[in-house]
């Protein structure tokens, strides 16, 4: 009676009546089926994107990072901006797969694998930039601990930049196994419904030669359990370590204690912002609105209300802090964000991030699929040029005003900037048409729960 | 009639034996064995198949392209017989003489494998001191300049020394014959030898006569002292000697006749210490802000055509008298206030002005005797030879050029199409010329226009010697093989003269018969001159000395001279424009030098440009945009002025009075070189020629409506300290009362008890790192800020030491200047906090104002920041990789080796002086500057690493010389002395306001400046401890000015 009384109080998770071999189909379908016209253009579109965006990496390579708008004052603007601001969007995925499933919470069910896979290509997105922005790419692997014919040169473990390194490389990496874990049962599915001889044999290799034994359930579940262990810290740490960059400095508006939860609050923020945009898109496209229901839309909206208030805070606590440190350089800082050059950077962020989200109070605007779609654009901006604000408007006007100066971006700027966006959606595109977008194998366990079936009598 | 030979191959072919014939059809005269080849029978049984055979092509064409795709080999050839004093590696210094008609520095000039890369200041120079200036600094990259003529050209061709000396010779006799004038123009000559070569070249030719005419014209001073004492000469001035110095339009720390002497002499005076508590006061009345306007104690701004009446004026309250003077509406009590301080400094006072006003110069004459000057102050008995032009002669000269009557003309150290007010007409006026010769180093403006150019070496290739004043010679020797087919000017002169002596020897010889008897003449003639090109200079002492102080002269009747100054006055009109020159170009002589072009003004801070200096609240009237950026473009207006006219864009300028407009000299080039034309405009055309005199402030000037957008590139576009304690400054009241003052120690409260009083503490105290031991030595660098004059000699010394790129205009705009020094210089602004407080303004409209610099009575301060090599460095933290690191001496070093480019170091640098290598900025078309060209390459410091694209620089505290110091000590087993280890910057600084020395040496000057109540810690709060510290600027303010 316990199950059947949560069933009544919430929304369902699957609409439509589905069955086992309905979800099968439903979630197969994309990748069995041909591409249509829309995904054609779409897919046309972010190719040619990110295309553009490599060659943009390459006239960098080629030329110097004097392509890009930094100077002698501001040695870091777009490029680290990005950074974040791809990293924190990657932080969605693993707090849907990780935190999530530790506290048992059967709406991520539909949502996790595409917000895995999103994290994976933020990540790959946000790795480009602290690469690229080096002024010489070609010893990028310098900043590796490796042992070396250089002497006895080692790395600085004392840097933030070597922390990224590791803190990046690690959540990238079991990101990846992570989601990869959970795609194999459903690989199989897909294997085992396949006609065409070469693509059974290419998605037997890709699950493993998975045969559904209960032992090997029993392995998956172990594994799933181990890795979300391993995740959850790093939905913390990557954010954290990312702030330390800032927070470690000496630089007036970077040397604040208050980044790391902030930063993460922040990330996850603009992750779940992120996770709607694609996904109010995916379910139409793909018909998967019976999976991802407005109820788990309306799930997100409320983790975006909670994440957009503690960084609505943290922006008032910073300035409560800047002016209560009776430090000049701190209190200048801060008034130079709000009313100096830049002033319109930080009202856009104060903007898209501290009064949108707060609309999701009402219920009415949290179900509704348009302004949901519309406020996490606003907190993707948003969350963009919070980062620039930190950034840029830190480093423009520091300690002496002789070298105050402006940042002013250039198209090579601009342009690596929309070619990552070209590569991420790409990536996606390609992700969405031949992988299985919804955990199958795990949104088959709570059909039964929480469906619109008529109830089977317990057993 | 043509015949074609033939001639036969073998005796076949002349028999024409019909075998030969026969043969003779075919390709190859004997058959090829092809048959035997291929029939031979054991071919079959070769052990090279066909496979074999691919193979062999195969490598052969592949070792054959992977030759040609191996590095090109730079070949560094040692001596075959190496040259006695050459020691690859070592450097070798000589002294030589910079003299280019404007600037006279004796100097020692650093070779390296008979290159010379680097010029200072010769200690042994009575006059300079070893003090240098920029444009001296600088000269040793003109040597290297490629705009120079490789050897003498007519039409733009060309030709042999023998043909040109033919030519010249043959038309100078034609000339001389058919009775036409000979006519030299020349800057001033103060080479004896140069001198005496003009005279017997007059010999030969006696229709010559020689006009000798400056850019910067000092004639009216002159006059001023032939009317007064009866000697038409420039004194020389004892700035040290000042109590109280007036200036009065007059850039004399920067730009005024002997700039490197009265900076030395300035800051003497100035220097304080436990035992010297005093300093000169000084109190500048100018128009556009000056160098020596921006560090006065005290500055009056007027337009230039109240100046005049400012000295009248002066004069009459200092002396009491009553000559007619105008008012200066609300400065006449700022005036009467300095009188009455002159007064009170009798014997200790001295004016100077810059006027070049005749009438002007001779009230300042009578002022600075009724004060005591002269003999004190001002000496002229010993007389300063360096400006000797006469405008009047050389307008004159152009009449008679037009007139058709000048057979032939010898151009010599000027450049007059350029820098005359009238160089159009000096251009046409070169075709009525029968012939013309210029000894320019480059087809200029004028030299371009002449029949011939025989090009004279640069400086550093010749025997040159002077006579910058009395008593005061100096030599110069070759340091270098001549670059081009250039020759001496001298020598030149010399053979036209009929006289083929090399000019070694003709120099010795003049100097055997003048300078050598004025000596004590112990030593013989030989060891004499050895040891004065040693030395570079010789110094006689002056037992000429005339009391002129007792006799005021009365015979001049300074009643006219008011009355003709109120009346010059009273003709001003209309907008008044100042004609001044920058410190960076000056003249414009040195234009095509790429650091000179790229070295900030001193006071505007811009690069690579002249502009039109207006009131800032002037410009907001008139709708300019008054806000310097990389993005904000400044407007640009036509000045006009009878028929000349330049467009240039308007940039505000604190200080500058309204109804003013201030344009710089120099720029404007049209044939200097790639770096120079183009740049700029020329602002010579507004030079006014009036009753003999060339003026520099004019009236009547219209200037335009906004005529367009243009971007100047600024290295500093912010200008306030915007209330923070970056220079710490104090006035000299205070400072007596309390040698800290300006400088209390700021203390933190804390929770910590075993720390001060209260838990109080200073940010020394509150730490979170280790402490680095600095065991042998720890190398410290103090900066005296009431010493500093912000002249910028240092930044130029600071990038031929360590071979700093130059990166253009575009990359100076986006804030990507290299310089590894700047001196920045902060205006004070109207609000503060104290005044916020008091008005109750708030925060945003306190900082807002703070922003903008005062306009009428604005402050200035200089502060040269460069690497400050923290002891707790924030940039060695931070890198990945350890590419800056900490050394064992205290420096925080660089190695770009490691950099990988992440530019965290940069960013997070509180100082703001690292500097990344956006481009590859060598070897790079992109920026056609020294570095590009293999000429120019030549004056790289083989020393110092040329960085690649994409690693950090900065400054090492020229660890280069460090090391060779101490190797040097080491050789002779001891500890490097105090003061034998100097840093570029600290070499140049024409005040010594940088020391540089051995901390861990307690006698050493750095620690005795660490000790000084006034040093403070740049950004100290920040808990960076920089081994650079600063000493407070103190101002000699009263206690109604403070």
């Amino acid at each position: 009676m316990e199950q059947n009384s949560t069933v009544t109080v919430r929304q369902p998770l699957i609409l439509g009546k589905k069955s086992y071999h309905q979800i099968s189909e439903d979630i197969s379908r994309p990748v069995e089926g041909k591409a249509n016209r829309l995904f054609k253009i779409v897919f046309t579109i972010s190719a040619l994107l990110a295309l553009w965006g490599v060659g943009c990496f390459a006239y960098t390579i080629g030329t110097g990072i004097g392509v890009w708008g930094l100077n002698k004052t501001v040695g870091w603007a777009w490029d680290i901006t990005n950074f974040v601001w791809w990293v924190g969007i990657g932080h969605a995925g693993t707090l849907i797969s990780a935190i999530l499933l530790l506290f048992r919470q059967r709406w991520r069910m539909s949502i996790n694998r595409s917000a895995e896979a999103m994290t994976i290509f933020a990540v790959i997105c946000a790795a480009l930039f602290p690469v690229m922005h080096m002024g010489r790419v070609w010893v990028a692997y310098w900043v590796l601990p490796l042992p070396n014919q250089f002497g006895s040169l080692w790395v600085n473990f004392n840097s933030p930049l070597l922390w990224d390194v590791f803190a990046i490389s690690t959540y990238f990496t079991v990101s990846l196994v992570f989601w990869y874990t959970g795609l194999i049962p459903d690989f199989a599915t897909i294997r085992d419904r396949q006609l065409k001889p070469r693509m059974r044999k290419i998605y037997n290799i890709l699950s493993f030669g998975w045969s559904g034994s209960a032992k090997q359930w029993s392995r998956f579940e172990e594994v799933s359990l181990v890795l979300a262990g391993l995740s959850t810290p790093l939905v913390l740490s990557v954010h954290t370590i990312v702030s330390m960059d800032f927070a470690t400095s000496v630089i007036p508006g970077w040397h604040t204690t208050i980044f790391p939860p902030y930063f993460v609050a922040g990330a996850i923020f603009s992750g779940f912002a992120m996770v709607l945009t694609l996904l109010i898109i995916m379910r139409k496209v793909l018909g998967l609105e019976d999976y991802i229901t407005i109820s788990h839309i309306e799930n997100m909206n409320k983790v975006i209300i909670l994440t957009g208030s503690i960084v609505g805070v943290a922006y008032l606590t910073e300035l409560f802090v800047s002016w209560y440190s009776g430090v000049e350089y701190e209190q200048y800082a801060f008034l130079n964000r709000a009313t100096g050059p830049y002033w319109w950077s930080y009202w856009s962020m104060m903007t898209c991030n501290v009064i949108t989200p707060q609309l999701f109070w009402f219920k009415k605007i949290r179900k509704s699929l348009i302004a949901t779609f519309i406020i996490s654009i606003f907190v993707n901006i948003g969350m963009w040029f919070e980062r620039f604000v930190i950034i840029v408007t830190s480093l423009h006007r520091d300690y002496l005003p002789s070298s105050w100066t402006m940042f002013h971006p250039t198209f090579i700027d601009i342009g690596i900037f929309i070619g990552t966006i070209g590569i991420f959606f790409t990536l996606f595109l390609i992700f969405a048409r031949t992988f299985p977008v919804i955990a199958l194998s795990e949104l088959k366990t709570i059909l039964k729960a929480t469906s619109e079936n008529p109830k089977q009598p317990h057993h | 009639m043509s015949t074609t030979k033939k001639y036969w191959k073998g005796i076949e072919e002349l028999q024409e034996t019909p075998e030969f014939l026969k043969l003779q059809q075919n390709e190859f005269a004997e058959e090829l064995p092809v048959d035997k080849f291929l029939g031979d029978e054991n071919l079959i049984d070769t052990s090279t198949n066909r496979r074999d055979f691919l193979k062999f092509l195969g490598f052969s064409v592949t070792a054959a392209s992977l030759a040609a795709c191996e590095t090109p080999v730079r070949k560094a050839i040692p001596y075959l017989n190496k040259p006695e004093e050459i020691t690859p590696g070592v450097a070798n210094y000589y002294a030589s003489t910079h003299w280019d008609g404007q600037d006279f520095s004796s100097v020692l000039v650093k070779t390296r494998e008979g290159r010379p890369i680097k010029v200072d200041g010769n200690e042994l120079c009575m006059i300079t001191k070893g003090g240098s200036h920029a444009r001296v600094q600088a000269s040793v990259l003109s040597l290297y300049d490629s705009a120079r003529i490789a050897g003498p050209m007519k039409g733009g061709a060309e030709i042999t020394w023998e043909a040109a000396d033919k030519e010249i010779i043959e038309k100078l006799i034609a000339s001389n014959s058919s009775g036409k004038s000979i006519r030299v123009l020349t800057s001033s000559v103060i080479s004896p030898s140069i001198k005496s070569a003009f005279g017997e070249f007059a010999l030969a030719y006696p229709n010559t006569k020689v006009t000798t005419y400056d850019s910067i014209s000092f004639k009216a001073m002159a006059d001023a002292n032939l009317a007064s004492f009866g000697k038409a000469v420039i004194p020389t001035y004892s700035f040290e000697k000042a109590d109280y110095i007036v200036g009065i339009n007059c850039d004399f720390l920067a730009n005024w006749l002997s700039p490197i002497e009265h900076a030395r002499q300035y800051a003497q005076n100035r220097k304080l210490s436990a035992e010297k508590k005093n300093m000169s006061k000084h109190v500048q009345i100018e128009s556009a802000l000056s160098v020596t306007g921006s560090n006065a104690d005290k500055r009056i701004a007027l337009k230039p055509s109240q100046l005049g009446s400012a000295i009248v004026q002066l004069y009459n309250k200092v002396t009491g008298s009553s000559l007619q003077s105008k008012s200066l509406d609300n400065k006449d009590a700022a005036i009467g206030e300095i009188a009455k301080e002159l007064k009170a400094q009798m014997g200790k006072a001295l004016v100077v002005c810059g006027s070049n006003d005749v009438e002007v110069q001779k009230i300042v004459i009578a002022l600075n005797q009724y004060l005591g000057a002269y003999n004190n102050t001002i000496n002229i008995d010993v007389v300063d030879n360096t400006r000797q032009g006469n405008e009047a002669d050389v307008m004159s000269l152009i009449e008679e050029m037009n007139s058709g009557s000048v057979g032939a003309l010898i151009i010599h150290g000027c450049n007059p199409v350029y820098s005359l007010p009238s160089g159009e007409k000096f251009k046409a006026a070169l075709s009525k010329v029968g012939y013309s010769i210029s000894f320019s180093d480059r087809a200029d403006e004028t030299a371009s226009a002449c029949s011939i150019i025989t090009p004279d070496h640069h400086y550093l290739e010749a025997w040159t010697d002077s006579n910058p004043r009395t008593g005061h010679y100096t030599l110069g020797q070759p340091t270098i093989q001549p670059i081009f087919k250039t020759r001496q000017a001298l020598e030149s002169l010399l053979k036209w003269a009929g006289n083929t002596i090399d000019a070694h020897d003709y120099i010795a010889k003049i100097w055997e018969s003048t300078v050598y008897p004025s000596t004590s003449g112990l030593t013989a003639f030989s060891e004499f001159w050895r040891k004065s090109l040693h030395d570079g200079i010789v110094t006689i002492a002056n037992t000429d000395q005339s009391a002129i102080q007792d006799a005021l002269a009365p015979a001049i009747d300074l009643g006219s001279s008011a009355a003709s100054i109120s009346a010059t006055a009273a003709k001003a009109s209309g907008v008044e424009l100042v004609i001044y020159s920058k410190t960076g170009l000056g003249d414009g002589s040195q234009a095509n030098n790429p650091w000179l072009q790229e070295l900030p003004d001193p006071v505007s801070k811009v690069t690579w440009d002249n502009y039109v200096m207006m009131n800032l609240d002037e410009m907001k009237e008139k709708g300019f945009n008054t806000i310097l950026g990389q993005e904000q473009k400044s407007d640009t207006v036509e000045v006009s002025l009878g028929g000349h006219s330049v467009t240039l864009p308007v940039l505000g300028q604190p200080g500058l009075p309204k109804g003013v407009i201030a344009i710089s000299l120099g720029y404007g080039r049209t044939a200097a070189g790639k770096t120079a034309n183009g740049v700029g405009a020329n602002a010579a055309g507004f030079i006014q020629f009036k009753d003999g005199y060339f003026n520099y402030n004019v009236s009547g000037v219209t200037v335009s409506e906004s005529k367009g957008k243009y971007s100047i590139a600024a290295t500093q576009t912010h200008h306030t300290m915007m209330g923070r304690q970056i220079v710490k400054e104090t006035t000299l009241s205070e400072y007596k009362k309390d040698a800290k003052a300006g400088n209390e120690d700021i203390l933190y409260a804390t929770n910590l008890k075993n720390i001060g009083k209260d838990g109080k503490a200073s940010a020394k105290e509150l730490n979170l790192w280790d402490s680095f031991e600095n065991k042998n030595h720890f190398w410290n660098m103090s900066i005296d800020l009431n010493s500093c004059i912000g002249c910028g000699a240092c930044v130029i010394s600071c990038n031929s030491e360590n071979n700093v790129p130059v990166v253009g205009k575009d990359e100076v705009r986006r804030s990507r200047e290299m310089h590894w020094m700047r001196i920045d210089r902060y205006y004070s602004s109207d609000m503060n906090e104290e005044k916020a407080e008091a008005e109750g303004i708030g925060a945003i409209d306190k900082f807002l104002k703070m922003e903008v610099p005062s306009s009428d009575e604005v402050e200035v301060v200089f502060q040269p920041v460069m690497c400050q090599h923290c002891n707790h460095a924030p940039c060695e933290t931070v890198c990945p990789v350890l590419a800056t690191t900490h050394s064992l001496e205290g420096i925080n070093q660089m190695t770009y080796n490691r950099c990988i480019g992440t530019r965290y170091c940069a960013n997070n640098c509180p100082y703001k002086v690292r500097r990344f290598n956006w481009f590859r900025y060598n070897e790079n078309a992109e920026f056609d500057f020294n570095m590009y060209e293999d000429l120019g390459k030549m004056v790289l410091n083989p020393d110092v690493t040329v960085r690649s694209r994409g690693v950090m620089e900065k400054c090492s505290m020229c660890v280069q010389r460090i090391q060779e110091g101490k190797l040097k000590s080491k050789k002779n087993s001891e500890r490097p002395k105090d003061g034998s280890i100097k840093t570029a910057c600290q070499q140049a600084c024409p005040t010594n306001a940088i020391t540089f020395g051995d901390f861990n040496d307690e006698s050493s000057e750095v620690r005795k400046a660490w000790d000084n109540e006034r040093k403070y810690q740049l950004l100290e709060e920040v808990g960076t401890q920089p081994s650079v510290f600063y000493l407070t600027k103190v101002r000699n303010k009263n206690a109604t000015e403070a």
